[in-house]
């Protein structure tokens, strides 16, 4: 059966060079890193070096990276840990973050902090003067990702944090979709914490990092030992962490080759797929995108039909619909971007990775719209469409 | 384990009875396409009997296996066995749902009845029983929100 996996957002396969990278630390090779002796010091040089090709991916210093176990994980540290470390009580983020930054959120709100949330435009993009209104003497800290999982935009970060450096915030990005697939140059965009995941970027899953801006306080969130300079206990990782390194290492050096291909592959499928499937319409800005992720809303069906009968023809995908969602709620990122629910059902997201050929597109281009009529055919709310409209 | 059973996905891919009746003796229609299921019965009856029934489902791989599920066995049903066929009833035939899609996506048996009553308000004839609603069954020990929750929001 030709197959077309199409949901890099979800999870990335792990490259050879990488898999290559972990397996010694999965046989001869093992040791704690914060051990004395010699083998404990191998591990502790592994994941030094790991630590080095982060911090290159992102033009930080290695020194400034704080390895975790995911990107929700980093999330949480990050805002509960800069939160709590500060003398502010006031918390801004955007309207489109994670869970994984919305929930941290909402425990600080339960704890005492205000916590206040920036709109988006339809192209779920923040307007940095928001950020600027919105900022208040006791705001102790914003956070705005980099990119949006559910439907690729790029936020203004680099004009943000004009703003928030010039009063002195602290400003924190979620860059857990974003990194590896974008450049990311942490000085440039002016943030003082970052985090990012290596299950983005074909590395394993179970690693990831948090970078903060030295000579920045943070209160730990995993408390025990002294590892990660005493900002984050337990045991570290290290054969996905020396996956983490190299799959880091070989993002940056192949970042504009990735780049080129998958900025072709999603120019192809947000042109095309509404070409052939009519009343689609693209959700997320048009061009201020992930390279590779192309997400839609398709009138009159719905996402998890939608997506289980793509699955039997090989071809995997995402959507956000309430149904495909485990807690059978519509999308608070398409609400944002001001997408009607009923509409929002039709979500569907296409992330093409480096792997992916433009054959496995074409198969997306002929298969697509036999399951998108197939669905419609037997959609009440098509049918009604049709008679409305004769 | 799959989230759907393979009974379940045998309905879903191949669903039986999708369609529209024209002259349909009884139409009902539940749900909201704002929870993300909304389901349309049509049914032909002669001599107190379901003859055909035909549906058009938007929703979840669930709801369109309730759906046809449904259909299936409302098939040849005198109206008043129609009535006894409930949410429970048809999730125990396609081996049973998740959990979470019990509660928003088991509305089949919802619509059918609809169906039934349309066609008897028809004639001029008082509805039989109470539909039984799949909302009717609430555990509290689920802390999922339900479909229900998610559309008062």
């Amino acid at each position: 059966m030709t197959e077309a996996y199409l949901d890099h957002v979800s999870a990335t396969s792990v490259l050879s060079e990488v898999r290559e990278a972990m397996l010694p630390w999965l046989g001869e090779r093992y040791g704690n890193p914060s051990s004395l002796h010699s083998r404990g010091q191998k591990a502790r040089e592994a994941m030094d070096s790991a630590r080095e090709q982060v911090a290159a991916l992102i033009g930080a210093r290695p020194d400034e990276i704080i390895f975790t176990s995911c990107g929700t994980e980093s999330n949480n540290l990050a805002v509960k840990g800069l939160a709590q470390a500060s003398k502010g009580t006031h918390v801004l983020l955007s309207a489109i973050e994670h869970v994984s930054v919305l929930t941290p959120a909402k425990s600080l709100k339960r704890a005492g902090f205000e916590v206040e949330t920036l709109p988006v435009d339809k192209y779920g993009m923040v307007n940095p003067a928001d950020v600027a209104a919105k900022i208040r003497p006791d705001t102790a800290l914003v956070s705005v990702m980099l990119a949006n999982n559910e439907i690729g935009t790029i936020e203004p970060l680099a004009e943000i944090s004009k703003i928030t450096r010039e009063k002195g915030v602290l400003l924190h990005s979620d860059a857990v979709a974003a990194a590896g697939s974008i450049p990311i140059d942490v000085v440039a965009l002016g943030v003082d914490a970052l985090s990012l995941a290596a299950n983005q970027f074909y590395g394993p899953p179970g690693a990831a990092a948090l970078w903060l801006k030295s000579g920045l306080k943070i209160a730990r969130q995993l408390e025990g030992g002294f590892q990660e300079d005493g900002r984050r206990a337990g045991s570290e990782n290290v054969p996905a962490l020396a996956g983490m390194g190299k799959a880091a290492e070989l993002a940056r050096l192949e970042m504009s080759k990735r780049t080129a291909h998958l900025t072709g592959l999603r120019d192809r499928m947000l042109k095309e797929i509404p070409e052939r499937v009519p009343h689609t319409f693209v959700t997320g800005h048009p061009t201020q995108r992930l390279p590779g992720h192309a997400s839609f809303v398709i009138q009159f069906v719905e996402g998890e039909g939608m997506l289980l009968r793509l699955d039997l023809t090989g071809i995997s995908v995402s959507s956000v619909s309430a149904c495909t969602s485990k807690a059978l709620k519509a999308s608070h990122v398409l609400l944002a971007a001001g997408i009607d629910q009923t509409i929002s059902q039709g979500s569907v997201v296409f992330s093409a990775g480096i792997m992916t050929t433009n054959e496995e597109i074409d198969y997306v281009m002929e298969t697509l719209p036999q399951v998108i009529d197939r669905l419609r055919q037997m959609s009440p709310l098509y049918a009604k469409f049709l008679k409305e409209n004769k | 384990m799959a989230v759907y059973s393979d009974k379940i996905m045998d309905h879903f891919t191949n669903p039986r009875n999708v369609g529209e009746i024209p002259d349909a003796d009884g139409v009902g229609e539940v749900g909201n396409p704002v929870c993300g299921d909304m389901m349309t019965f049509y049914i032909k009856v002669r001599d107190n009997r379901i003859e055909h029934v035909k549906f058009k489902t938007f929703g979840c791989g669930a709801a369109i296996a309730v759906s046809s599920m449904t259909s299936v066995m409302a098939t040849g049903k005198t109206l008043e066995e129609a009535m006894q066929i409930t949410p429970q009833g048809v999730a125990d035939e396609l081996g049973g749902l998740p959990k979470v899609k019990f509660h928003c996506s088991n509305l089949g048996a919802d619509a059918l009845h609809l169906a039934v009553n349309n066609y008897r308000e028809k004639l001029g004839l008082p509805p039989l029983g109470e539909p039984v609603s799949a909302h009717d069954h609430d555990d509290d020990e689920d802390e999922t929100p339900s479909c229900g929750s998610a559309c008062a929001t």
